[in-house]
C-alpha cells in the first residue's frame, strides 16, 4: 500500500497523471469506498489493502471522459473488466495509467469475500505498472468455480425452479447488481427506458423478477469476466453470479473456452459464429430436464 | 393433437423469417397440411431479428411454447444472421432450462420455403410437447390472467 | 409492569388469534414476515434486511382494475386492508420510522391505503438489549431502550417485561398470561442499555446545521462532489430504509385491462420523478444530495424538527461502496462543532 501511494503521489507531482482512483478509507478496517483525488493532501486519506474488494473499472466509463490521465488502480481480476471494455470502447487506453496493484484476496466483515474464493489468478490482462507487494497467498479457484452450476444442473427441473425462486423472490429491484456491473454499460438500460414496455421498479409479479435476472445475465453474456461484483453487492443476499457461470460454462463447453477480457479478439463467444455450432436442441441431450 | 376435455389448448408463439420459415409456412398452408390453430406466427425479417425479450414477453402474457424458425444454417438471406440465432438461442433456452422453465417449452428449427410439410410436421410434433406439459405457470405474470 | 418467561414467548405468539408479524429468515436474509408457529425467530437481528415498514406500506400494491366493457370503463378500487394484524418486534429505531411514515402518509390529504393497515396493526416493540456498531439512533431523538409502541418489550435474561402504553395494546396484553414486576429491574435495564449505546463508535454525531437555517449553505456545499462521486445509483438505500416512503404510481396492462399499481421509487434512479422536459437532477451528484437533504435538512424543516434518519444504521451495512449517511454528516457537519 505503501508503495502503491508513493507512486500514486510522484505520478501526480509529475503531472502524468491528473487524477488518482483509489479508495479512501472509511470509519474502520472493512470500510473504504472508490474515491479520486486529485492532490497531494486529498491523498492522505488513500488506502489499499483488503477492503478494496471493489472493483474500479466500471468508473473507468465515465472517468475517461475527464480532461487529462486518470490514474487507476484495478487489482488482477479488475484488469480483465477493464480489457473487457477497452475492446468494446467503452474506455480509451490512452486516458488512463494502470497500475496493477497485486491482491491478496478481498475481505469483509464475514471473511474472505465469495468472488475470491473463485480467483482466477494474480495475472493482469492490462497495465503500465505492476506494483506487486504481496506474494498471492490464495489457490486461484478456477477449478472449483463451476461446482454449484454443476450441482444445480444434476438437479430436476422442478428442484432448480424452487431453488431460484427462493432466492429471486427475495430481490428489491434495488438495480445493485446492474449498476456495479462493468460490462453493463448501456446509457440507457431497457429496464429504465419508458418507452420499452418493460419498465419496471419493482419486482411486482415473479414473472418481473425473473425477466429481469435474465436479460440481465444474457446481456452481459460474452462480456462478464465473472468478476463477482453481482453477488457481493446484492443486499438480499442472492447468488446472481451463478446464472452468469452458468453462461460461462455453456460457452465454454459449446464454443470453446473463453474468458472475457483476455486475448485480442473482439469478438466474443455471442458476437461470432461457426458452421459446425452445436444444434439448439444439444440443451435436450443434457443433464436432468 | 387430441382435445381433452378440460378444453384446454396451450398457445404457441411461432416467430418465422419471412424469408424461409414464413414462406415454409405459406407452403404448409396452400398445400392443405394440417396443424394446430394454437401456433400464432410472428413473421420476422430474420431468425436473428428475435430479441430474447421478445421470448420473454410472449411467455408472460401466456404463451405455452415459444418456437423460432429460421432459414437452414448458411442458407440465410442475410449470409449469416442464423448462424447467430443459433448461438443466441442456445444460450437463452440453455439458460431458461437451468431457472427450471421445462425445456419442451422452447424449440428452434430450420425450415426453408419449400419444406411445407416440415413446417406443419414440426409444428404439430412442438404442440404435442407442449399439450403434454401442460399450462406455462412458471414464466407468466399473473397478471395476465383473466 | 409485567413480565413472562423467555421460553413462553413462541407460545404468547402462537396465541394470538390475528395474523402476526414478525422478524423471521428467509433464505439467508431476516424479514418481518407472517409468523407461523414452528418458525425461528430473530429477535437478535438489528437492521433487518428488510424493514417493519413493509407490512404497512408494501414494496407493490394494486391500487385499482380498469376494464373495457364496450365503450364503457369498468373501474374496481381495490379493497383498504380490512383484517386486524400484530407487528412483533419492532425496535426503537425502526417504530420512530413509522411515525415518520404517519407525518407523510396520515396528514392531509390522508393515504387510505396506509391508514387502513396503520389502524388495523398492533405494534409490539423491542427495546435493544444489545446496540450494535452501526447503530446512531439517539442522535435523532430515539431512545433505544424504549420504542414508541403499543406493548413494549424489555428483553432481560430469561424473561421479557412488557408494558402496553394504548388502548390496543393494552387489548393485547391482557391476553396475555403474565406476572406483576417490579418497575426498577426495567430502569435498570435502561441505564445498561444507555451505557452500552453509550461506547458505540456513531453513537454521539454533531447535528449543528441540518436545519432549515443552513439549507443553502448545505445546499451548495463542494463537499457533495466528493462524497458522491463512488455512489452507483442502486436503489439499496432507499429500499432498506425504513423511512423512505417515494413512490410510482404506474399502470401495467394486463391484456384485457390495466392495473394500476404504486410501488417504492427510489431518488437515486434515473427516471426518478422523471417529466417531460427530462430528469430535473441530471447526474448522481444532485441525487445523492437530495436523499442525504431530505434526510437531514428538508424533512425536519417541515416537521418540527423531525428528521426521516432513524438512525438504524441499515445503510451503512447494505451500501456496496460504503457510503452512507454518517459519512455525509461528518462531511458536512465539520467546522460547526461547538
Amino acid at each position: 500500500m505503501k508503495k502503491i501511494k508513493a507512486r500514486a503521489l510522484s505520478l501526480l507531482a509529475d503531472g502524468t497523471v491528473k487524477r488518482v482512483l483509489g479508495w479512501e478509507r472509511g470509519e474502520d478496517a472493512f470500510d473504504c469506498s472508490p474515491a479520486l483525488f486529485e492532490n497531494e493532501a486529498e491523498m492522505e486519506r488513500f488506502v489499499y489493502g483488503t477492503c478494496a474488494g471493489a472493483n474500479l473499472s466500471k468508473y473507468c466509463v465515465k472517468m475517461g471522459k475527464a480532461e487529462g490521465k486518470t490514474l487507476v488502480i484495478l487489482k488482477p481480476c479488475d484488469t480483465l473488466s477493464f480489457r473487457q471494455l477497452l475492446h468494446e470502447h467503452r474506455v480509451e487506453r490512452d486516458a488512463f495509467y494502470i497500475i496493477g496493484a497485486g491482491c491478496t484476496g478481498m475481505m469483509d466483515e464475514n471473511g474472505l469475500l465469495a468472488k475470491c474464493a473463485a480467483c482466477k489468478g494474480k495475472e493482469f490482462a492490462v497495465y503500465d505498472e505492476i506494483i506487486d507487494t504481496e506474494e498471492c497467498r490464495l489457490p486461484t479457484g478456477t477449478e472449483k468455480r463451476m461446482e454449484q452450476v454443476e450441482k444445480l444442473e444434476n438437479m430436476t427441473a422442478q428442484e432448480r425452479f424452487a431453488f431460484w425462486q427462493g432466492e429471486l423472490s427475495r430481490c428489491i429491484r434495488c438495480n445493485a447488481c446492474r449498476n456495479v456491473c462493468p460490462a453493463c454499460t448501456c446509457i440507457k438500460c431497457v429496464f429504465d427506458n419508458p418507452g420499452s414496455g418493460v419498465q419496471s421498479k419493482a419486482p411486482v409479479t415473479d414473472f418481473e423478477e425473473n425477466m429481469f435476472h435474465i436479460i440481465r445475465a444474457y446481456h452481459v453474456a460474452g462480456r462478464c469476466t465473472d468478476c463477482g461484483e453481482c453477488s457481493r453487492v446484492c443486499p438480499q443476499g442472492i447468488p446472481l453470479h451463478l446464472i452468469n457461470r452458468k453462461l460461462i460454462k455453456d460457452m465454454n463447453e459449446l464454443y470453446g473456452d473463453y474468458q472475457a477480457g483476455l486475448g485480442d479478439n473482439e469478438r466474443t463467444p455471442l458476437t461470432s459464429f461457426t458452421k459446425e455450432d452445436a444444434e439448439p436442441g444439444i440443451i435436450h441431450e443434457r443433464g436432468n430436464g | 393433437m387430441s382435445v381433452s376435455n378440460t378444453g384446454w389448448t396451450p398457445k404457441i408463439v411461432a416467430f418465422c423469417c419471412n424469408w424461409c420459415s414464413y414462406a415454409g409456412a405459406d407452403l404448409a398452408g396452400s398445400g392443405r397440411m394440417q396443424y394446430p390453430a394454437d401456433v400464432k406466427i410472428i413473421r420476422v425479417p430474420c431468425s436473428c431479428r428475435v430479441n430474447p425479450l421478445f421470448i420473454l414477453r410472449a411467455f408472460e402474457r401466456g404463451a405455452d411454447g415459444v418456437i423460432i424458425c429460421g432459414c437452414h444454417p448458411g442458407d440465410c438471406h442475410y449470409t449469416s444472421g442464423n448462424y447467430y440465432a443459433r448461438r443466441r438461442m442456445t444460450m437463452l433456452f440453455s439458460l431458461l432450462d437451468y431457472l427450471g422453465i421445462e425445456r419442451g417449452r422452447t424449440r428452434v428449427e430450420w425450415v426453408s420455403a419449400a419444406e411445407g410439410a416440415k413446417f406443419a410436421k414440426t409444428m404439430n410434433e412442438f404442440v404435442e410437447t407442449v399439450y403434454t406439459l401442460g399450462e406455462n405457470r412458471k414464466l407468466r405474470d399473473i397478471r395476465c390472467r383473466k | 409492569m409485567r413480565k413472562f418467561a423467555a421460553e413462553k414467548l413462541e407460545q404468547l405468539l402462537s396465541g394470538i388469534s390475528m395474523p402476526v408479524y414478525a422478524p423471521v429468515e428467509d433464505g439467508g436474509t431476516v424479514i418481518y414476515g407472517r409468523y407461523e408457529p414452528g418458525m425461528r425467530l430473530r429477535l437478535d437481528k438489528l437492521g433487518t434486511d428488510r424493514t417493519p415498514k413493509e407490512v404497512l406500506f408494501p414494496q407493490w400494491e394494486s391500487l385499482m382494475h380498469f376494464k373495457m366493457e364496450g365503450k364503457k370503463i369498468q373501474l374496481t378500487e381495490e379493497e383498504r386492508a380490512n383484517e386486524d394484524y400484530v407487528l412483533f418486534g419492532v425496535r426503537a429505531c425502526d417504530m420512530q420510522a413509522i411515525r415518520v411514515l404517519d407525518r407523510v402518509f396520515l396528514s392531509d390529504p390522508v393515504d387510505t391505503y396506509y391508514a387502513a393497515r396503520r389502524e388495523h396493526g398492533t405494534i409490539v416493540g423491542l427495546a435493544c438489549d444489545a446496540p450494535g456498531k452501526n447503530c446512531f439512533c439517539k442522535n435523532f431523538g430515539v431512545d433505544p431502550a424504549q420504542p414508541d409502541a403499543d406493548v413494549v418489550l424489555w428483553p432481560a435474561g430469561d424473561e421479557y417485561f412488557c408494558e402496553a402504553y394504548t388502548d390496543k395494546g393494552h387489548a393485547l396484553l391482557n391476553g396475555w398470561d403474565t406476572l406483576e414486576a417490579d418497575e426498577c429491574a426495567v430502569t435498570a435495564i435502561k441505564e445498561e442499555i444507555g451505557k452500552k449505546y453509550d461506547a458505540l463508535p456513531f453513537a454521539h454525531l454533531n447535528l449543528n446545521g441540518f436545519d432549515g437555517e443552513h439549507l443553502m449553505e448545505k445546499f451548495e456545499s463542494p463537499q457533495w462532489k466528493k462524497l458522491s462521486m463512488a455512489c452507483l445509483g442502486c436503489g439499496s438505500c432507499t429500499f432498506s430504509c425504513p423511512t423512505c416512503q417515494c413512490y410510482d404510481i404506474r399502470d401495467y396492462d394486463t391484456g384485457n385491462g390495466i392495473q394500476r399499481y404504486r410501488c417504492w421509487d427510489s431518488c437515486m434512479y434515473s427516471d426518478f420523478t422523471l417529466m417531460a422536459h427530462g430528469a430535473n437532477r441530471p447526474t448522481q451528484l444532485e441525487r445523492y444530495r437530495q436523499r442525504f437533504m431530505h434526510k437531514l435538512v428538508y424533512f425536519p424543516s417541515r416537521n418540527e424538527g423531525m428528521y426521516s434518519c432513524v438512525g438504524c444504521g441499515r445503510c451503512i451495512e447494505k451500501c456496496p461502496m460504503n457510503l452512507h449517511i454518517v459519512k455525509v454528516i461528518r462531511a458536512l457537519g465539520e467546522g460547526e462543532k461547538e
